[in-house]
């Protein structure tokens, strides 16, 4: 008598979200559109049901975003009938709170952290639900389900909680707060086969579609208004995929033929790069770059 | 296209530093065709830069930069890989003393151990240790990895001594399943293929006990217990909605059993059980659900439901056995605490200090006044509400608990629930 894989990760998910729902007095979920969070926002709805999700979706807007997806956030906060926060890094940078890079790597990409943070404490929440998953990322691999933050929201991996059985504490002060990951020991395949089992629209991005790129550093850029060319980049067009979905100027395509959800999952189950190493540019920056950032208060 | 019944098999590694703990696992991973290329050359890359003339497979667990600069696994690190039979969580753990409540984080929830011993050095001290460990925390199966058996010429009879070895000391723990299989990490032997070295062995492969081990009857299946979690009230609906949402921590529950709860004692029957995918026919250990009753009773978080013939111990003066955690502060008597036990809360004092158990030796130290980090020991606690539990032995989700310093926040301790205070 044994309940199957996905069965036994979505029931961890959704009793990790009531468990936030029960013990803290205001939680958020950080909502992009990209896959992980979508899923994550179905199984918040799948955790109350009947009832309506008790907390606000967060969405960090770096304003570079690809095509519909802003659209498609808002049709999706619409159906599910969910309260949606905005904090834009265009605002940050207007209010002077951060500067924004330029040349041809620029990025938005570190600029949320600055963002998210602000609106944490502007908001007063005290639990931050967020996609991340542990097969992703070295440091991620290290990170417990309930991720505790000091008041300036930054991570320390050297002095973590213990987190033993399922019983989470998340005992904190005024002024400091909780990363949450429902999705900690999901794995990319196991988003996919959710998604598949409930037919779950995701955006047109992760599907096959012919896209003008530039090939930098071995990955395949969009080019979009956001990404300024360096020399010698030749824009050209070719039939790909995204793998994740984040700021325009540091998620890079695959090249893939993969056109509806089982498609994706026969691509995802023989690929031979992980997700992040394939499409970030932003983890290439150094062999620390993600526990860096999340020492700073980074998703 | 739908996942088949795919399950999923949580087991944690533990090993003394140099026994070869992360190379097993990057073979596992590697043998298995788990590995993505960016990993591997990543991994290939930093073998060359350091002048070794092998790929050190051992360098794609390190996961935090104070692991790589020394070498040595201080936190638990989560890694996932699947084959078509099972998938699978690996929580790898430090074996060092120092990093013991981290070893217990990735133990509390695995199905199977890994303990690795060198065949040079045998059973040691660590491995007592680990053993120890694993049996208090009740972790169903346990596989002894005799590793490195290259350097002692794939010898049947070294084998044959370290398990008598272990046998010999194991007799005093309770450990239920326990598995010996000679391996070479480094070459491979024995991990994901059988070795062509060990003809005298005729036991599995590492991965093919790790895909066929039977955990099945490991949940407790007899004993309901519902711990609710949390109630839900549509605003929206005309109709009079109240149902008690939880994950099943024992047994299997059906729409029209008969239930009490506890601690009010009223009795009703289910009406239904349910979930976003519609009304279930039942459910059973680790599935979340929502539970409605046919009876409008006063339920709130913290409540557990069961069987009015087979009921949880209800009391507040428990004994335990608790592993300290925490690097600021002692337990010692009188101590309050808050204490965390399925979806209630409650606070703690320690009451006694019963013992302390050296895990070395399982010595029992009755004089002993504090427990300081990653110390082990019994005590009485008296709690300001009664708890709903089970002895831990019985079931792993109803008799543990946490404590929790009420100033620092931090969780201080793990417990094992033993029963009643006589
Ligand atoms: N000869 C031999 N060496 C091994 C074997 N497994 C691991 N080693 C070596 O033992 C050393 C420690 O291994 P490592 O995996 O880093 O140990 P850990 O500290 O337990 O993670 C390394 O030099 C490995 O190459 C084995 O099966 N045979």
């Amino acid at each position: 008598m044994t309940t199957s894989q996905l069965n036994r990760l979505e029931s961890e998910a959704i009793s990790i979200i009531r468990e936030v729902a029960a013990e803290f007095e205001n939680p958020v979920l950080l909502f992009s559109g990209g896959k992980d969070s979508v899923v994550m926002l179905q199984l918040a709805v799948m955790a109350f049901h009947p009832a309506r999700v008790p907390f606000p979706v967060m969405h960090i807007d770096t304003g570079h975003n690809f095509d519909d997806l802003i659209e498609y956030r808002d049709r999706v906060v619409d159906e599910l009938g969910v309260r949606l926060v905005v904090a834009s890094v265009q605002e940050s940078i207007d209010a002077g709170r951060v500067v924004e890079q330029t040349g041809p790597g620029a990025s938005r990409n570190t600029l949320q952290t600055v963002t998210l943070l602000d609106a944490i404490s502007q908001h007063g929440f005290d639990a931050v639900f967020g996609g991340g998953r542990r097969d992703e990322e070295r440091s991620r691999a290290k990170e417990r389900v309930f991720s505790f933050r000091d008041e300036f929201g930054q991570w320390d991996p050297k002095n973590q909680r213990p987190e033993v059985w399922e019983l989470y504490n998340g005992r904190h002060r005024r002024g400091e707060h909780f990363r949450v990951f429902p999705l900690s020991n999901w794995t990319e395949l196991d988003i996919w086969r959710f998604a598949a089992e409930r037919d779950i629209e995701l955006p047109a991005l992760y599907f096959a579609h012919r896209r003008e790129v530039v090939r930098r550093d071995g990955m395949l850029m969009a080019v979009t208004p956001f990404l300024e060319l360096a020399d010698g980049e030749q824009p050209f067009e070719e039939l790909v995929r995204f793998r994740t979905i984040g700021d325009a100027t540091c998620t890079a395509a695959v090249e893939s033929s993969a056109t509806t959800i089982d498609d994706v999952i026969a691509e995802t189950s023989v690929a031979r790069l992980t997700e992040r190493g394939a499409t970030r540019a932003d983890d290439r920056i150094s062999e620390a770059g993600m526990e860096d950032r999340k020492r700073q208060g980074y998703f | 296209m739908a996942t088949g019944e795919i399950e999923m098999l949580r087991f944690a590694t533990v090993g003394s530093v140099d026994d070869g703990k992360s190379t097993l696992i990057g073979r596992l991973l590697h043998d298995s065709k788990s590995i993505f290329e960016d990993q591997l050359e990543h991994v290939e890359a930093v073998s060359r830069r350091r002048g070794d003339d092998y790929v050190d497979l051992a360098l794609l667990t390190d996961g935090l930069r104070a692991e790589r600069e020394q070498g040595i696994t201080i936190d638990v690190a989560y890694r996932y890989f699947a084959t078509p039979k099972r998938s699978f969580v690996i929580a790898d753990c430090p074996g060092h003393i120092q990093y013991t409540r981290n070893m217990i984080t990735g133990a509390s929830t695995a199905d199977l151990a890994i303990l690795l011993v060198d065949a040079r050095y045998g059973v040691v001290e660590q491995t007592r240790r680990h053993s120890l460990l694993v049996s208090l925390l009740g972790v169903p199966h346990l596989v002894i990895c005799v590793n490195k058996m290259d350097l002692v010429d794939w010898d049947e009879d070294r084998f044959e001594q370290i398990r008598a070895q272990f046998t010999e000391f194991a007799g005093r723990l309770e450990l239920r399943d326990v598995t010996f299989i000679p391996v070479s990490a480094l070459s491979g032997d024995n991990v994901v293929d059988r070795s062509m070295h060990m003809s005298w062995y005729d036991g599995p492969s590492l991965l093919h006990h790790l895909e066929h081990v039977y955990i099945g009857s490991d949940d407790n299946l007899i004993d309901v217990r519902f711990p609710v979690q949390y109630v839900i009230r549509p605003q929206r609906t005309s109709h009079d909605y109240r149902g008690y949402a939880g994950t099943v921590a024992g047994g299997t529950l059906r729409p029209g059993d008969e239930v009490v709860v506890l601690p009010s004692g009223f009795s009703s029957t289910i009406a239904s059980i349910d979930t976003a995918d519609g009304p279930q026919a039942e459910a059973t250990p680790h599935r979340a659900v929502t539970i409605t009753l046919s009876d409008d009773i006063d339920i709130s978080r913290g409540d557990m439901i069961c069987r009015p013939n087979n009921r949880p111990n209800v009391g507040q003066d428990v004994e335990a056995m608790v592993c300290w955690m925490d690097r600021d502060a002692t337990l010692s008597a009188r101590s309050v605490y808050t204490v965390k036990h399925t979806t209630q809360t409650a606070r703690a004092m320690v009451t006694d200090l019963r013992y302390h158990l050296d895990i070395n030796s399982l010595h029992r130290d009755e004089s002993a006044t504090s427990l300081g980090l990653n110390e082990i020991g019994r005590v009485a606690l008296r709690t300001t509400a009664p708890l709903f539990y089970d002895e831990y032995r019985r079931n792993r989700a109803t008799g543990s608990f946490i404590l929790i310093d009420e100033s620092s926040n931090q969780t201080v301790a793990a417990g094992m629930l033993l029963g009643p205070t006589a």
